[in-house]
């Protein structure tokens, strides 16, 4: 089938299977930021923004992306440098497998809510997962980020 | 230090913030050959006949194996250094299969879809053999999991396929029973857990192509390159020197690719079509198909006078390395070993352990590699010790841990040449406020709060076996590039050893390219596990650099024609020791490749005699609700004592990280199998690892020795972390309930049943 797709700010016009998930479209067109850490859409690993909101791409076929907007760390990479520096600073990151749908939600978080409680950060990932970092350093990077928000951009070191 | 012990920045911390393609799956070649295996819906069975005929029509399927196509010399898949002391009880596809899940055909075609196809079409029938489920009954049981005769092993472990035993060993010093019958008191415990996974985010997956030169290439997500190369070797029965192994970025590791899991299958597909093939995992096959920790029941006996002197402990450990062997004989020696030697008042101790077969999952390599379960259970009966005794469980562990400058008796006879535990203790107990919380304040709403303590070891490196090694050569432009076999997994290891050069050569990490592992172009190296990266190849990178900076100096002598001896390495530039002449580092660099004799690259390897343990202490405060049995953790302090902090963000990390995965198995991760040996626990739907609302606040300090023998005074830290939250939060858990609780997971349910239990049993007979 034929699906119409802004992925990233470019329309792109394709024929799929119609049990193509969503995922394995993004993949296919070189976003490879969106990664499978699960099938049963417990992890967060493949979040990506559907009309700008965050969703699980594993669990949603192209075809009802058809006609949609769909963005991946690909397309927000001045957000995603900005953000993940702060991460980095934590090196929080270690494998960074699962960073992309953490950084994806935790930017979808800010757009939300510019000014979470720790509850709301925490509730808002949850479900991301990590194993390795204990999710302490995510934390610590999230309010660091959102200092230097608060800040007008400036460093708060 | 101007590098090391500074917080510097992971070197590819920003591609990976970012989303950049470093994984194995974003670098595959785009024409791969999708591997699947068909796998055995029987715990044991052998196989009568596979008919793969109608699969094979299947449009895009390329080929499919079954047992008869393979070589018949049995291998192991445990990453370790030859020889394996793991048993060579592995076939790439076996007529015998001895679990729910092993491998009974490969099927490899042009897309997923086709194979999945094919999967399902495939006809097999078996001669179901009645299985051993329970590792209880796996002992010179009738039933044998490895009847066959070209079962093989290489080291004295113990082993004997005609007992389902994979390893058997005794060890003590002193006599333990006169010992624990002139004590005043003797607790006694036996402390069960399962075969966690390591449930690293990037399942197993290899990809693999044939070059120019007729060379399988190994593109895979592993730990032990090297050992990979030697393993496929083996398995496909071809020469090591037709084998290259590379690793790109690793999506975590934690021991589970300490294992060849994924890649026989693709690198058989490879080597017999030419065609480029990959293997991805699924999380179901990660879960019931891999490499987990070994399930272990330790029986503790610990023995002390009323004065609270420990003076004997004796421990046995049943361990289940399931269908294979693979890290069986090795990983239970920690559970005695490194937890034993916790306490250095013994006058006798005894160790005893047996290893043995059933048909589950093989087990392997997981973070604390046994520690793990041993400490889980010593440190368990020392804190029930302390309640017997009536004593305050930290005034009993001052009173006998293991100090600077003591031999050990249970860890080989080695001496603690830094050890700071005492430190650790003292500090995690302040910072959890020990004297005020313990044991435990009733909240007056059905909930009480209560604290838990534990101790913790691990070692460096696997004594007088591992080898690091580096390679260090200066470029042309005055920078280095320091090539490595080690596995940097997501821990940080190529900004580590990339930090120790800097802070030899005098230059910053940015000066440092690294890169590794590739079997062709790095130096050899053991691989990263055993805690062994930091301690051993942080050694070889610090003699490779103190022999490049002499060559760099004869090469500078003939520039500014004067002896080497004359000169001075200033980093940037080397110049005479009056400071009169000096030729820049560039120009040094410039010279090497216009007319030189000297090469400007220097590789060095280590191994050394000694393994020494970092020491840690956790301190842990929980909230329990009397009425659901659900724990929330509202601190946990954790002090580690690495030897010298190489990197302070990267350690406090791992500390972190090990100590959510150590919650998860004390709480949460469970493994059960059904009466038919089917996981249930097979997504993560239904084996929970924690989230961020589930691990609590986390604070982390070290408290460093220093390591004469490590490299700027480091031990290690990537195992040892996941050691204390078992024995701690058990111990909060009998602070808030009175019960222990010695299976894990300790869920809330049990908790609740538990303490719903001894009501009704408080009813029936009122004291």
């Amino acid at each position: 089938m034929k699906v119409k797709i802004v992925l990233n700010g470019k329309t792109r016009e394709d024929e799929i299977n119609s049990d193509q998930l969503l995922i394995d479209y993004v993949r296919s067109h070189g976003c490879y930021s969106v990664k499978r850490g699960c099938e049963t859409s417990n992890c967060g690993l493949c979040t990506v923004f559907l009309d700008g909101k965050p969703i699980l791409s594993c669990s949603l076929l192209t075809a009802r992306a058809d006609g949609h907007r769909v963005e991946t760390l690909e397309g927000l990479q001045k957000e995603a440098e900005e953000f993940g520096a702060f991460v980095a600073d934590q090196g929080a990151e270690q494998c960074g497998f699962c960073n992309p749908g953490m950084i994806m939600n935790a930017i979808a978080l800010f757009r939300e809510n510019p000014d979470p409680s720790e509850e709301e950060i925490k509730e808002y990932l949850a479900g991301n997962l990590c194993r390795c970092s204990g999710y302490e350093g995510q934390l610590r990077a999230i309010k660091q980020f959102l200092e230097y928000r608060r800040r007008g951009g400036e460093s708060c070191e | 230090m101007r590098v090391v012990s500074q917080p510097v920045r992971k070197k590819d911390a920003m591609a990976l913030v970012t989303g950049k393609p470093v994984f194995m799956d974003d670098l595959a070649p785009k024409d791969c050959l999708i591997v699947k295996v068909l796998r055995s819906p029987h715990a044991n069975a052998n196989i009568l006949s596979v008919k793969t005929d109608v699969a094979l029509k299947v449009p895009g399927i390329e080929v499919i194996y079954t047992w008869e196509d393979v070589p018949q010399e049995r291998f192991t898949m445990a990453g370790q250094t030859y020889p394996e002391p793991s048993p060579q009880d592995r076939l790439i596809l076996d007529r015998h299969v001895r679990y729910v899940g092993d491998p009974v055909a490969i099927v490899a075609g042009e897309n997923e879809a086709c194979v999945d196809r094919a999967l399902r079409l495939i006809k097999v029938e078996y001669e179901v053999l009645p299985a051993i489920l329970d590792f209880h009954q796996a002992m010179d049981n009738p039933i044998l999991v490895h009847p066959e005769d070209n079962w093989v092993v290489l080291c004295p472990v113990g082993a004997d396929n005609q007992r389902n035993l994979c390893a058997s060993d005794e060890s003590h010093n002193g006599d333990v029973d006169a010992v624990l019958k002139d004590c005043d008191v003797v607790v006694e415990g036996t402390y069960h857990t399962k075969a966690n996974q390591q449930a690293m985010m990037e399942t197993f997956r290899t990809a693999c192509y044939m070059d120019a030169y007729g060379r399988l290439n190994i593109f895979s997500s592993t730990q032990i390159v090297f050992h990979v190369r030697r393993i496929l070797a083996k398995a496909l029965g071809i020469p090591k020197s037709k084998i290259r192994v590379m690793k790109p970025r690793i999506g975590g590791g934690f021991g589970a690719k300490q294992t060849v899991v994924a890649e026989v299958f693709p690198a058989f597909v490879t080597w017999k079509t030419g065609k480029p093939s990959k293997m991805i995992f699924t999380r179901e096959e990660s879960q019931v198909a891999s490499s987990p920790r070994h399930e272990m029941e330790v029986t503790v006996k610990v023995g002390a006078m009323k004065d609270g002197r420990i003076r004997a402990m004796d421990v046995y450990t049943l361990s289940n390395t399931g269908a294979y062997g693979e890290h069986g004989p090795t990983t239970v020696g920690l559970s005695g070993h490194k937890s034993i030697p916790l306490y250095g008042s013994l006058e006798a101790h005894r160790f005893a352990y047996d290893v043995v077969y059933t048909n589950v999952m093989s087990a392997g390599a997981y973070r604390g590699y046994g520690a793990t379960q041993g400490i889980f259970a010593v440190e368990s009966a020392v804190n029930e010790l302390a309640d017997r005794l009536g004593m305050d469980p930290v005034e009993l562990r001052e009173k006998n841990m293991v100090r600077e400058g003591q031999v050990m008796p249970a860890y080989y006879g080695e001496q603690t040449n830094s050890c700071a535990l005492d430190r650790c203790l003292e500090r995690a107990a302040s910072m959890i406020g020990w004297k005020d919380k313990h044991p435990c304040r009733d909240m007056g709403n059905g909930k009480v709060r209560s604290v838990g303590i534990a101790m913790a070891m691990q070692g460096s490196g696997i004594a007088a076996v591992d080898v690091g090694s580096a390679t260090i050569k200066l470029n042309e432009d005055g920078s280095y590039t320091l090539l490595i076999a080690a596995a940097d997994m997501g821990t940080g290891c190529d900004t580590i050893l990339a930090q120790m050069a800097a802070e030899c050569m005098e230059c910053s990490v940015e000066d440092i390219a690294v890169l590794g592992a590739d079997t062709d172009s790095s130096p050899y190296d053991s691989g990263s596990y055993a805690s062994s990266t930091t301690y051993v190849t942080g050694k070889a990178v610090e003699r490779a650099c103190a022999q490049l900076k002499e060559r760099i100096l004869e090469v500078a002598g003939e520039m500014l024609e004067t002896s080497a001896e004359k000169l001075v390495f200033a980093g940037d530039r080397v110049e005479t020791l009056d400071q009169s002449a000096s030729v820049s580092l560039a120009e040094v660099g410039f010279k090497s490749m216009v007319g030189n004799n000297h090469a400007l690259q220097v590789t060095e390897s280590n191994s050394s005699p000694l393994s020494p343990p970092p020491f840690m202490a956790g301190a842990v405060e929980i909230e329990l609700d009397k009425e659901t049995g659900h724990v929330e953790i509202l601190d946990y302090a954790a002090v580690v004592d690495c030897g010298t902090v190489v990197n302070p963000n990267l350690a406090r990390v791992q500390t972190e990280g090990g100590l959510a995965q150590g919650i998860g198995m004390t709480l949460y991760e469970d493994i059960q199998y059904d009466d038919k040996g089917r996981l249930r626990n097979n997504s993560f739907m239904q084996y929970k690892v924690p989230t961020r609302l589930d691990t609590g606040r986390m604070r982390v300090e070290f408290e460093s020795s220093y390591e004469e023998s490590g490299p700027f005074g480091a031990k290690s830290i990537g195992e040892i972390v996941i050691n204390t939250p078992a024995p701690a939060l058990a111990h909060a858990i009998f602070n808030a309930t009175g019960l222990w609780f010695k299976e894990l997971p300790i869920t809330s349910e049990k908790i609740a049943m538990g303490i719903l239990e001894r009501s009704k049993n408080a009813e029936k007979t009122p004291f």
